[in-house]
């Protein structure tokens, strides 16, 4: 082979990867944003909640106590007591768990439902992806409640079937998503070089295109994690619950709420405000995220 | 207002980009002056500032842009210190800009008319005059059907035309200065030769002063009367367009214009010098001359001391120590060839025979290819040209089989066929063709490492893995000079010229036969650009490997190219050896192409204007296709009959129904006046 001679050029070496660094950046940002702080710190509190409830917790939240029933606020009860007694404070610490457990299952088992199903039509496009689109619009022309509210009824008011209605609804809307991130990806030439070594449909999608789709999936997980919180609560306010002996704050909302008009108003109040802050500081986190993606 | 103020005039101007906390230096002191009725251009590659200086006269800098000190004076009147209002005032009445995409400065979702006829009703112009005065000025930027192309919107019509359009708002408001931010960089030569002629006619017409910022160094040598050529921010060198051209007194001028393949400059004669180096670094302290680290000539004065702007007589200006030896700069790369010239003797290694392709399209058939026949032999290069539309990259698809072509096509590697789609061609044929992709940042995954990219090629394509894979991966990175030290860098960390660099070693990991380059060069600077034909002309020697070359740049073809096609609409309208298509007899679109080109020579050949757009594939011209903007139009036979691809000299065929040595004869002298020529029906 012939030596050629090349311009000495200085090159800028990098010392680390840069991947991390961008990576590292991002999360600095993250912790710079407020929003995120606040949202943080707020789900924190929420996780420690759903993990240790029943060590925090200042009475059992299952303990009737017939004497002391619908109890306003004070020093023995802080929150005061719901109908059978039970110490509203302890239910709403331990509420946490069933709801921390339910939202970010069915929300991931969505996402990942949503990523296939979206990097698949993306990518093959031609009749099953207008197919499948189709299909994804008739079920989301239903709001997520009704079909939630069938399939209990249908299939039985278990965990299990929650879980797998909010995957299946919200992985629907997550399919959308990725699949149009996957359509102006696939059309870029690193998908042709990729054919041009022989790779496969599946290792395209997963190899090639998937890493730069990551941020879409991210932000599209935190935003539905909100809505699946306020999607359990509210099957669990009207009645479908998975379990009614776990203490839970929709259950707990609808069994009080006819005592609001008596002037009972801390059983509902506090469970109330449990839901809207988790809901809110995951919305919080959420914006931040999609904020440092879309820089 | 008085006459004698300049229509510009930028004293001392000093502007800074705050990143990260700093103020970083982007135009270093930067003066000039602009005339009235002047065209003055500004040259300079990529990062030079040239922007930033367009963008500090209409006082659009970035919010964290700032001018630190001097004064930009606009018709006599100081720019920088008024305020909001009258600098809105003034770019309404005084200062004009056309942007380089065209596409981006109109509205897509407001008709072209409306967008046209605002610019009249902003200046106080009832509605009804507005819209008549619209009319009329879409008439001077020589839009044939201006109530047409009032109705529609913006993308329905094509580049060219937005381009005029861009071109007849800025002028709407009869500005005294025309600020041009390459105008025709995205446009095709016969389009951009189109708008420079009509920039050209306009300006003569309005007395408007000119600033033309191009990278182009052709396109400003036959626009502008003086010239200054911007480098990190400092102007290097000013004067007038022919001198500095002819003979440039600042080193960086020398190794820009050594770095352009024009008058005939062939790989297998002549290797193209590069300018060693990067630009600095953004904000980078440069004690000396800014081109110091950069420069063959540089003493240990240029480093410490920055030369004052020297006078070389006749409005020459030079910033350079030692710029009376600017001249003897040395070459970066030796200039004797690597490279002998093939012939196509023997096998070809690949062939295209009745290659056709139709895409359906909102229920109209697209013939994109149609009947190509070509066989490119061993070694060869062979240049494919035509304007943007005509099927040059459907043909690399085809070729590559990423896009299946129609029944009855037939696509040959070393006389076996090929499967139309890649997925059932054998590995062996799959690594056999390769390509380089003309977008770097498209081409390469952002999220995989230099060594993942290349090392994935070479596992599939030639099954090596661990110690080996590392050790050809090595081997590969210093046959494309890519320094085997940021093989984990990921491409947003390289350079253009790095990028295409991994991207052609991607290509070569398999070793394959035949490399389809698809405008390879188009989005670099003219010096990167220089230093990757270099490369590819050296790989071709090294691995013997054929190139199908895909280019708009004719001068990059005819480097690098043995033999040239010219497509139009899809099908082949001359073949022949890069001479012979280069030099007359030429088919009728070959010659209209070339002389579309502004050449650096400033050689004024006779210019054949192509008229109209390209008709639509969906619904080609009958008889010869090109025949609706033929300069050389003879008659009814032209629409009638499609004229064979015939042999009219050993090697070289034409499809035009022109005798040879009448065409011979003709080009001799310039077309006639198209007036004469023009066919009996128009669509």
């Amino acid at each position: 082979m012939t030596v050629i001679e090349e311009p000495g050029a200085p090159i800028l070496i990098p010392t680390r990867d840069e991947a991390k660094i961008a990576r590292r950046e991002r999360l600095r940002l993250l912790f710079r944003s407020p929003t995120f702080v606040i949202g943080l710190v707020i789900l924190g509190f929420w996780v420690v909640c759903a993990i240790f409830g029943t060590q925090i917790a200042p009475q059992n939240p299952q303990a009737d106590d017939i004497l002391n029933k619908l109890a306003p606020p004070s020093g023995d009860h802080l929150f005061g007591t719901d109908r059978l007694g039970r110490d509203v404070l302890s239910r709403v610490i331990v509420g946490a768990r069933e709801i921390l457990i339910m939202a970010p299952l069915a929300t991931l088992l969505g996402t990942i439902l949503g990523t296939a199903i979206g990097l698949a039509t993306g990518y093959y496009r031609g009749f099953a992806d207008e197919a499948s689109m189709r299909l994804v619009d008739a079920l989301l022309s239903v709001p997520v409640i009704i079909t939630a509210l069938l399939a209990i009824v249908a299939l039985g008011p278990t965990r299990i079937t929650i879980i797998l209605v909010i995957a299946l609804v919200f992985g629907m809307i997550i399919t959308k998503t990725v699949r149009a991130a996957v359509l102006s990806e696939r059309e870029l030439d690193y998908v042709q070089a990729a054919r041009l070594r022989n790779e496969r449909g599946p290792y395209i999608m997963v190899a090639e295109i998937l890493p730069n789709v990551t941020g879409p999936i991210i932000v599209e997980f935190t935003v539905r994690l909100g809505y699946a919180i306020f999607t359990i609560a509210t099957l669990a306010f009207l009645g479908f619950g998975a379990d009614p002996s776990i203490p839970d704050w929709g259950t707990d909302i609808s069994e009080h709420y006819p005592f609001i008009s008596a002037g009972v108003w801390w059983a509902v109040l506090f469970a109330s405000l449990a839901i809207a802050s988790l809901i809110v500081a995951i919305n919080l986190i959420a914006d931040a995220i999609a904020q440092t993606f879309e820089r | 207002m008085t006459t004698s103020e300049p229509a510009l005039q930028l004293q001392d101007l000093e502007v800074v980009y705050r990143v990260r906390g700093i103020d970083r230096p982007v135009l270093r002191g930067l003066s000039f002056t602009i005339e009235k009725g002047e065209s003055y251009g500004l040259v300079g590659e990529s990062g030079c500032g040239k922007t930033t200086a367009a963008f500090a006269v209409m006082r659009y800098l970035a919010r964290n842009g700032r001018v630190v000190s001097g004064s930009i004076r606009a018709d006599g009147a100081d720019l920088l210190g008024m305020g909001e209002a009258e600098v809105r005032r003034l770019r309404a009445s005084t200062l004009s800009m056309v942007y380089q995409d065209p596409g981006a400065a109109l509205n897509p979702s407001i008709r072209v008319g409306h967008q046209i006829a605002e610019v009249f009703q902003l200046m106080g112009v009832a509605k009804d005059e507005a819209f008549a005065r619209a009319r009329e000025i879409l008439r001077k930027v020589q839009i044939s059907d201006p109530a047409g192309v009032m109705r529609r919107y913006p993308h329905q019509l094509s580049g060219g035309t937005q381009q005029r359009v861009v071109i007849a708002m800025a002028l709407a408001s009869a500005p005294t200065l025309l600020i041009l931010d390459e105008p025709t960089t995205g446009l095709d030569a016969t389009v951009e030769a189109e708008v420079l002629d009509l920039v050209a006619a306009l300006r003569q017409e309005f007395g408007t002063s000119v600033l033309f910022i191009s990278h182009n160094l052709g396109v400003i040598r036959r626009m502008c009367e003086r010239v200054g050529v911007l480098y990190a921010g400092r102007l290097v060198e000013e004067g007038g367009a022919e001198t500095v051209f002819a003979e440039p007194r600042h080193p960086y001028t020398v190794g820009l214009l050594r770095c352009i393949p024009k008058g005939g400059l062939r790989k297998d004669r002549d290797r193209l010098d590069t300018i060693p180096g990067y630009l600095p670094q953004l904000g980078a302290p440069l004690p000396g001359c800014v081109f110091a680290d950069r420069c063959g000539l540089a003493k240990e004065i240029c480093h410490t001391d920055e030369p004052p702007f020297h006078p070389i007589g006749g409005g020459h200006f030079s910033r350079c120590h030692f710029h009376d030896k600017a001249a003897e700069l040395p070459r970066a790369t030796s200039p004797t060839p690597v490279m002998a010239s093939r012939s196509s003797d023997g096998m070809p290694v690949v062939r295209l025979e009745h290659a056709s392709k139709t895409f359906s399209h909102e229920g109209n058939q697209v013939r994109a290819l149609v009947n190509v026949d070509l066989a490119i032999g061993a070694g060869e290069t062979v240049g494919l040209v035509g304007e943007s539309g005509c099927g040059k990259t459907t043909l690399a698809r085809v070729l590559l089989g990423l896009t299946a072509p129609d029944d009855g096509s037939t696509v040959e590697l070393a006389g076996e066929r090929l499967a139309p789609r890649i997925v059932k061609r054998t590995p062996e044929q799959v690594r056999a063709l390769q390509t380089v992709f003309q977008n770097p940042d498209s081409a390469l995954n952002r999220r995989s490492s230099v060594r993942r990219i290349i090392g994935r090629a070479l596992t599939k394509l030639v099954g090596v893995r661990g110690e080996k894979r590392e050790e050809r991966l090595r081997e590969i990175a210093s046959s494309v000079r890519f320094d085997e030290r940021l093989l984990s860098a990921r491409p947003v960390q390289l350079s253009g010229g790095l990028k295409q660099r991994v991207a052609i070693g991607r290509a070569f990991a398999g070793e394959p036969r035949v490399v389809v380059c698809d405008e390879p060069t188009s989005a670099l600077d003219v010096s990167v650009q220089a230093a990757i034909l270099n490369l590819l002309a050296d790989l071709q020697e090294a691995e013997g490997v054929t190139y199908l070359f895909i280019s708009h740049d004719l001068g990059v073809v005819r480097y690098l190219s043995d033999r040239i096609a010219v497509l139009y609409l899809g099908r082949l309208q001359e073949v022949g050896a890069a001479e012979a298509v280069f030099n007359a007899p030429h088919h009728p679109y070959t010659e209209a192409l070339l002389s579309a080109v502004p050449t650096l020579e400033g050689e004024e050949r006779p210019r054949i204007k192509l008229e109209g757009e390209i008709p639509s594939a969906a619904d080609p011209p009958n008889g010869c296709v090109f025949h609706t903007r033929c300069p050389r139009y003879l008659g009814a036979i032209c629409e009638e009959q499609e004229p064979p691809l015939a042999e009219v000299e050993p090697g070289h065929f034409m499809r035009c129904h022109i005798p040879v040595e009448e065409l011979r004869r003709l080009q001799a002298e310039p077309p006639p006046p198209r007036a004469l020529a023009q066919p009996k029906t128009t669509s």
